[in-house]
């Protein structure tokens, strides 16, 4: 390893993100660690801007001395972990079916208008992405998105206005 | 005779607050267990007469699953709760985990206690980030009160909870899919046999049970199995939540006695959004074949009634459709939902949910073929039955379902390339 890798890892792995991820792997048996590899991404992801690259990767591999295939099949596996650029503001907008007959449609126009920005992408400021994603289990507040930890319910364009204003 | 068992104490302002959930008699029978050392086969017993049948689709009995488990096993035992909601449609769970996340914290423990487990993980999916918290939040005030931990109550049963936060899977709501992905792995079901309970989590007898089924344990030990048999109707015993979303005036969740009349629960919601008709209903999640309304309005909410009717009452998700709604539009939604979230192990399933999908997909799009119809049975045919788990079916079904009761939608769209709904025709 060389020493610019080695101190990004240590830039990375402060004590507190350690303290985190340790926390997860003591709630599995011992020898049983790889359970903590889901955790473990996530964390990561959150500090390193929303998003995982493959030294990233290799590094969650190495603090729980796994083999990088075995992290690198989780993260690309599971939705929720990123491997581009993301907004500082993920917008997760529903479109499954009670999302979709509540007119995400409209939902997903608005915002593709608004942000000028399509699926997929992050507008140029780096405020806002935008995602497609399937139902997240609030069908009775459709249509709804997840931005960062919150769920937003029965969206209207004009509440998409003054929540977008609020996300910094 | 709604909110008889999980919201049976809504009426609180703070109910997962464990002073407030025990004002009501919350982990009383955990410590009668615990105290008077109840043989487990007894409650099972009372598990069997409830009549209590797993909330998260499947239906098997709960009672019947406990029993699974050899106690006498040298190794450690699992008890896994599924709270890794994600059926379209479905979004009972998440207020359960919301609003009395205690009863589930008091259910798993008595499981555990039955299934002699001392953990138990909750699999939460990962976008239920507040939710989680305020279970985790349960477990600490539970830990906090002896509840949780090393000999509980001076039992000497030693249990341990936690959660396990997924991260945005489908199949992972499938038990074994949901093991390998608790042992950090990706969610790829395994082959049954054996068995989780034989061979579940590291290897080890694992009972998995939904968020639903777990939080009714409780009420059910304290108020007497028979009276929540005595809720529901033969072969559906108790009550059961039912998420209600699409076209309704007040989406939403109902706790109803199982074999409730579906119009009751459609009244509650409100009936139809003004104006609209109703046209056709999904009655327990995405997978479940579609009913029209009229069929619907004369059917009770039981499995029975519902599989009789050709289709499955599931996770008690119901979805309410009016006549604005082109039945090509929902299954190529359907479609591509199936198609995203395969997870690529079977060959039926991986290649059948793109067939699939990209068949329905033109046909919604106006480049529908005249043998499109005959290709779409036989695809979902392919895959019907052919899968290691039930994501291929879960698939497949809904297609049938569409094409049994609204096969002139599709015809429609392959002579005139364009929608029906709308037209009179």
């Amino acid at each position: 390893m060389s020493a610019l890798e080695t101190k990004n890892r240590d830039e990375l792995f402060t004590p507190e993100i350690r303290a985190e991820i340790d926390h997860e792997i003591a709630k599995y048996p011992e020898s049983e660690s790889q359970s903590a590899s889901m955790a473990a991404l996530r964390i990561i992801q959150d500090a390193n801007g929303g998003w995982l690259t493959q030294e990233r990767m290799d590094e969650v591999a190495a603090y729980l001395e796994l083999p990088p295939i075995a992290i690198y099949e989780v993260a690309t596996f599971y939705s929720m972990y990123e491997h581009k650029p993301v907004g500082r503001n993920k917008l997760c907008v529903c479109t499954n079916i009670s999302c979709m007959i509540n007119n995400s449609d409209q939902i997903v126009e608005h915002l593709n208008n608004k942000l000028g920005i399509k699926f997929g992408e992050v507008t140029e400021d780096g405020r806002y992405s935008l995602k497609e994603v399937e139902c997240l289990g609030a069908c009775g507040g459709a249509p709804m998105m997840q931005v960062g930890r919150k769920y937003y319910e029965n969206l209207t364009p004009e509440k998409l206005d003054s929540i977008l204003d609020e996300l910094e | 005779m709604a909110n008889e068992v999980i919201f049976k104490n809504r009426d609180l302002d703070n109910l997962w607050d464990i002073e407030q959930y025990r004002s009501r008699g919350g982990y009383e029978v955990l410590t009668k267990i615990l105290t008077e050392k109840t043989s487990p086969a007894e409650i099972i017993d009372g598990m069997k007469t409830s009549g209590l049948r797993g909330r998260g689709g499947a239906g098997f009995p709960t009672g019947l699953k406990w029993s699974f488990i050899n106690r006498d096993t040298p190794t450690e035992k699992y008890l896994v709760c599924n709270s890794d909601e994600g059926e379209p449609g479905t979004f009972k769970d998440r207020d359960i985990l919301r609003y009395n996340p205690h009863a589930l914290v008091e259910g798993m423990l008595i499981a555990s206690y039955v299934i002699d487990a001392h953990r138990a993980y909750n699999y939460i999916r990962g976008e239920f980030w507040e939710p989680s918290e305020r279970f985790q939040n349960a477990i600490d005030q539970a830990r906090a009160a002896g509840f949780v931990g090393k000999n509980i109550l001076g039992s000497g049963f030693d249990c341990e909870l936690n959660v396990h936060l997924g991260g945005g899977a489908y199949v992972c709501g499938e038990e074994t899919a949901l093991l390998e992905s608790i042992e950090g792995k990706k969610g790829q079901p395994r082959y049954k046999p054996p068995f989780p309970a034989h061979v579940g989590l590291y290897g080890c007898p694992t009972v998995i049970n939904n968020t639903e089924t777990l939080a009714s344990v409780p009420t059910i030990l304290r108020e007497g199995a028979e009276k929540f048999r005595d809720l529901g109707v033969e072969n559906s015993g108790g009550s059961k939540l039912f998420s209600i979303s699409g076209h309704v005036k007040n989406p939403g969740v109902f706790e109803l006695p199982m074999g409730t009349p579906f119009s009751e629960l459609f009244e509650l919601a409100g009936g139809m959004r003004d104006g609209s008709k109703i046209k056709a209903v999904i009655p327990g999640g995405s997978s479940s074949p579609v009913i029209p309304g009229e069929i619907m309005m004369d059917l009770t909410m039981d499995y029975d009634a519902i599989a009789k009717a050709g289709s499955m009452l599931g996770s008690g998700a119901v979805i309410v459709m009016d006549d604005t709604t082109c039945m090509v539009k929902v299954l190529d939604r359907m479609g591509y939902f199936y198609h995203e979230e395969s997870c690529g192990q079977c060959t039926p399933c991986r290649e059948g949910t793109g067939w699939l999908y990209r068949i329905v997909h033109r046909l919604e799009n106006g480049q529908g073929r005249p043998e499109d119809i005959d290709l779409l049975m036989d695809v979902q045919n392919r895959i019907r039955g052919k899968t290691i788990c039930a994501l291929g079916d879960a698939a497949a079904m809904p297609v049938a379902g569409m094409l049994r009761y609204y096969q002139d939608e599709f015809q429609y769209h392959i002579d005139h390339k364009k929608c029906m709904v709308g037209t009179g025709a």
